[in-house]
């Protein structure tokens, strides 16, 4: 009965392989329309085809669809049209930005189903998790981020002309190095405005520069000052965000050059929640494009051969190859997030004894409304750690491996069974931590009334070393700083090495 | 709420300043791989990309990361057979020890970024720091010449390109389309009339209606116009631009039986990179072939580079033969003329005097440059003497220079063409 009532209703939008622009409009009212039913909520969407060389532009602007010229960009887009040009690898059909209106590129190549599946992946899915994520919410302003951009580029520009732009290059490759290093990560940045930074700026050089100059004071200070100052400790508590601490303090650069420090800096805080949540934006980018699709094809919009094509580029996507296979490169987040995504709605729905038990919280209730939650209020590492369950271990058979450099072998410490899960669960949840992929160094003290050397405390997290770029990236804070800069390992509460710059030398 | 943008027209090479930075940065490296990959190829085979390896070192952009080491936990998807507990032996590496394993990864294996620069970008390192020499004509002629020329018919122009033949052919055209349906309903109505008046009791009436149709038709078939505004057509004419720095390059050679196989393609080297040179500066080049013994002859140039000749040189029956060419082909003000001469230094002793006389009193005096090229490990003979004096008055048009071997070729052809010698010229 109802399948006869479905052939009755059966009406395609479309049955050739060919796009158009009426038909992406049509197909994007569409997809919006079932997006509506879900609570899907969204920035308006601004969709552009593009070539595929306009691609791989996009591509090596990291993202960016405005950026400053810079060298390493260059770098980025030879290396993706050589490997592009060889056939090593495709494009990704699709970019999006996170803007307000969401910028989506499609490209032109594609075929009409995978035009739908990007239009409900990018604009639909990534778009509403932009909008919704707390990450995003608290650390982007979607709304200024493009003008800034043309901000930074313009300001890059004028320096060039200004100052050449070998100075500017150097200062840039310098931030660069040290761009993960210029988020507050648990101080809420002030939102970023193109217009209101230009009108600023003039002010903030003069303050800045005043700040610096009453840091470095070298007149003699009167007496009575003399006894409060002495050995005073600066910075008064450790700084996790060096590029802030050198745009406010370093001694010697031009406001210019703080500028660019700032911009640097501004650009990397955006893309920081980006960095925190892939598993989940991609996870939730295709539990939708999946769910949507499939919602409309039900309603008898899509014809069965332009579902397959979906289906099976869906497939591909999330596709997990087991560790031992050749073609393994890590956990892949499509493949993790999409299923973790799925089982949510799956434990919503038809809980078993194993999930009322794991999940008391969400077994049993409305699945949309949990997704949403999920959505909203987590990150990367915290979503595994709340809700990866012991069904989609075992599904994945996922295993952790310890591995400890002083011994001669790796142990199984946990795999997918009941001793197992949460082992395994919180080791995964770990990797996703970027307090612990990422090296814990801060700014300990600077020598105001010595030699106004800097000196940097890296914590040894589990004993893990720096890798050998270290000295690189020291050299290039030497550059910034303009002093001599010394970087203190501490394992365990105690002084394991230092490092200097420009002179090296180990004790210990 | 959705926009979609059509992007596709907009540029595609967004990433070209990003690009060239980044070339400007390696500028040294590809300028080595430039420099090996001429001596490398065949010079046939100059006008392709090429591909350039830089280390990774030099390239790479630092960041801070963990290293090697420590106490990891990591976790893996797709466990087959292990349970927990299980110790796995670790794979055997060079290193072995702790700590200090670090330094020895940098020497090993080193990846290299490798990437393509274009035809025009190598040619472009190729002649980095060369500018062509005597470039004044170039420089004067900076400004294009047009030539008007016929394309087609247009429907709209000035009543002086009205092509009067096209307009009327088509004002026939629409007379006829227009008039065709009344014409047969004319024929339609005679052949009634007809029929009507052969019948032995005519119908009057009818008669006289067909005859009053018959005389509007008519009054309606000399209302149509002669000539419409539609039909007019106009002869269109765009202007193309002609090349107006034009060049000729001569390649004179000594075939004589001295020259063996393999001092021509050592010629022949000198003379495809001048060409090459010449190509990036000229829109238009013709080649002129000049080979001689004890005497000269216009040839192809496969003709010029492969068959032999025995016999003795008089070499400057080349150049009365040269001379003769430019003034009877290329003596317009248009024209940019380069030589370029290549021998053994072998001449019959009394001409030498000649062909310096030659050169330097008929023909330096209208071309922009001429190269000599001595191809002999050997002693200067007679005719680098000779030109020694011609040089000597006309540096910055006459350059000679000894080759001895495939490698010297390059150095050699960006010392005749160094900027310093351009510098001068001016």
């Amino acid at each position: 009965m109802s399948e006869e009532k479905r052939t009755d209703t059966r009406q395609y939008l479309s049955t050739d392989s060919d796009w158009t622009f009426e038909l992406l409009e049509t197909y994007d009212r569409e997809i919006g329309r079932v997006a509506k039913i879900y609570g899907l909520d969204t920035y308006p969407n601004q969709i552009e085809i593009i070539s595929a060389e306009q691609m791989m532009d996009a591509y090596s602007s990291v993202g960016m669809p405005i950026g400053y010229n810079h060298w390493s960009y260059g770098k980025q887009f030879l290396a993706t049209q050589k490997s592009y040009q060889r056939g090593q690898m495709g494009l990704a059909y699709e970019i999006v930005i996170n803007s307000d209106p969401c910028i989506a590129y499609l490209m032109e190549e594609n075929t009409m189903p995978m035009q739908a599946l990007v239009i409900a992946h990018a604009c639909y899915g990534h778009n509403s998790f932009f909008k919704g994520n707390y990450l995003f919410q608290t650390w982007t302003d979607a709304s200024s981020i493009i003008d800034y951009l043309l901000f930074a580029k313009n300001y890059v520009r004028k320096c060039e002309e200004r100052y050449g732009t070998e100075e500017v290059e150097r200062m840039l490759d310098a931030c660069h190095a040290l761009q993960n290093y210029g988020v507050d990560r648990y101080r809420r940045p002030r939102p970023i405005s193109a217009a209101e930074e230009k009108l600023r700026q003039k002010e903030r050089e003069d303050i800045l520069q005043r700040q610096v100059n009453d840091l470095w004071r070298t007149l003699p200070t009167r007496k009575n000052e003399t006894t409060t100052n002495r050995r005073r400790k600066f910075p008064e508590e450790p700084q996790e965000n060096i590029l802030y601490f050198l745009e406010k303090n370093a001694p010697l650069l031009e406001p210019w050059q703080r500028e660019l420090v700032r911009i640097v800096r501004k650009i990397a805080q955006y893309f920081y929640p980006q960095r925190q949540t892939q598993v989940m934006n991609e996870g939730w980018a295709t539990f939708w494009h999946y769910t949507l699709l499939n919602h409309l094809y039900d309603e008898g919009k899509l014809t069965d051969g332009f579902m397959m094509e979906i289906l099976s580029s869906h497939t591909n996507v999330v596709f997990q190859p087991d560790y031992d296979k050749p073609y393994y490169s890590g956990i892949n987040p499509y493949a993790l997030g999409f299923n973790m995504f799925r089982d949510i709605k799956r434990i919503c729905e038809n809980p078993t004894d194993e999930d009322r038990e794991w999940f008391p919280d969400i077994a049993g209730k409305d699945w949309l409304e949990t997704l949403h939650f999920a959505m909203h209020n987590f990150k990367d590492e915290s979503f595994v750690q709340q809700f990866l369950s012991p069904k989609l271990m075992r599904d994945f058979h996922l295993f952790s491996i310890y591995d400890d450099d002083e011994k001669p072998q790796y142990k199984v410490e946990a795999i997918h069974n009941d001793e197992g899960y949460r082992t395994v669960r919180s080791m995964l949840s770990r990797q996703y931590d970027l307090s612990v992929r990422e090296p814990n160094i801060q700014i300990w003290s600077v020598d105001l009334e010595g030699d106004r050397s800097l000196t940097l405390r890296h914590t040894m997290q589990d004993g893990t070393p720096l890798s050998s770029d270290a000295y690189e990236v020291m050299k290039h804070l030497h550059f910034l700083w303009g002093f001599d800069i010394h970087l203190e390992t501490f394992k365990d509460g105690k002084l394991v090495s230092r490092q200097s710059c420009p002179s090296v030398s180990v004790t210990e | 709420m959705s926009y979609i943008v059509d992007r596709r027209l907009n540029g595609k090479n967004k990433s070209m300043v990003n690009r060239q930075r980044f070339l400007r940065r390696y500028k040294q490296h590809i300028k080595e791989a430039v420099s090996d990959a001429v001596n490398r190829r065949s010079i046939t085979d100059m006008e392709r990309g090429e591909q350039i390896s830089i280390p990774t070192r030099n390239t790479h952009e630092p960041m801070i990361s963990h290293g090697q080491g420590g106490k990891q936990h990591r976790v893996f998807p797709g466990n087959k057979q292990f349970s927990s507990g299980d110790l796995l032996d670790k794979p055997q590496k060079g290193g072995g020890g702790t700590g200090s394993g670090k330094a020895g990864n940098q020497g090993g294996g080193e990846d290299d970024f490798t990437f393509f620069i274009t035809k025009d970008e190598f040619l472009n390192y190729l002649f980095d720091d060369l500018a062509l020499p005597n470039m004044v004509k170039k420089t004067l002629s900076q400004t294009k010449e047009f030539k008007t020329r016929r394309a087609g018919f247009v429907s709209e122009g000035t009543p002086n390109n009205l092509s009067v033949v096209r307009s009327l052919r088509n004002a026939h055209a629409r007379r006829i389309g227009m008039g065709s349906g009344k014409r047969r309903r004319i024929r339609e109505l005679q052949e009634e009339l007809l029929s009507l008046q052969a019948e032995p009791v005519p119908d009057l009436l009818r008669i006289n209606a067909i005859e009053t149709e018959l005389a509007e038709l008519e009054r309606r078939l000399k209302m149509l116009p002669f000539i419409d505004q539609i039909d007019l057509r106009y002869r269109s004419q765009v202007k193309v631009p002609t090349p107006s720095s034009k060049a000729v390059m001569f390649c004179v050679m000594d075939v004589s039986g001295s020259m063996t196989q393999d001092v021509k393609d050592l010629a022949k080297r000198f003379y495809l990179l001048l060409y090459l040179f010449l190509e990036k500066n000229y829109e238009h080049i013709e080649l002129v072939f000049i080979r001689h013994h004890t005497s000269a002859k216009e040839v192809t140039e496969e003709e010029f580079f492969y068959s032999r000749e025995t016999g003795g040189t008089i070499v400057s029956s080349a150049l009365k033969l040269m001379n003769e060419i430019v003034r009877e082909r290329y003596l317009g003000s248009e024209w940019n003329i380069y030589g370029a001469q290549a021998s053994d230094g072998d001449n019959w002793d009394d001409d030498s005097p000649l062909c310096a006389k030659i050169l330097g009193d008929e023909l330096l005096p209208i071309i922009q440059h001429f190269a000599y090229i001595e191809i002999t490990p050997h002693e200067h003979q007679a005719l680098w003497y000779a030109y020694q004096g011609v040089a000597q008055a006309n540096k910055s048009k006459f350059a000679t220079a000894q080759i001895k071997g495939a490698s010297d070729i390059y150095p050699v052809f960006r010392e005749l063409f160094a900027k310093e010698r351009y510098k001068e010229a001016v």
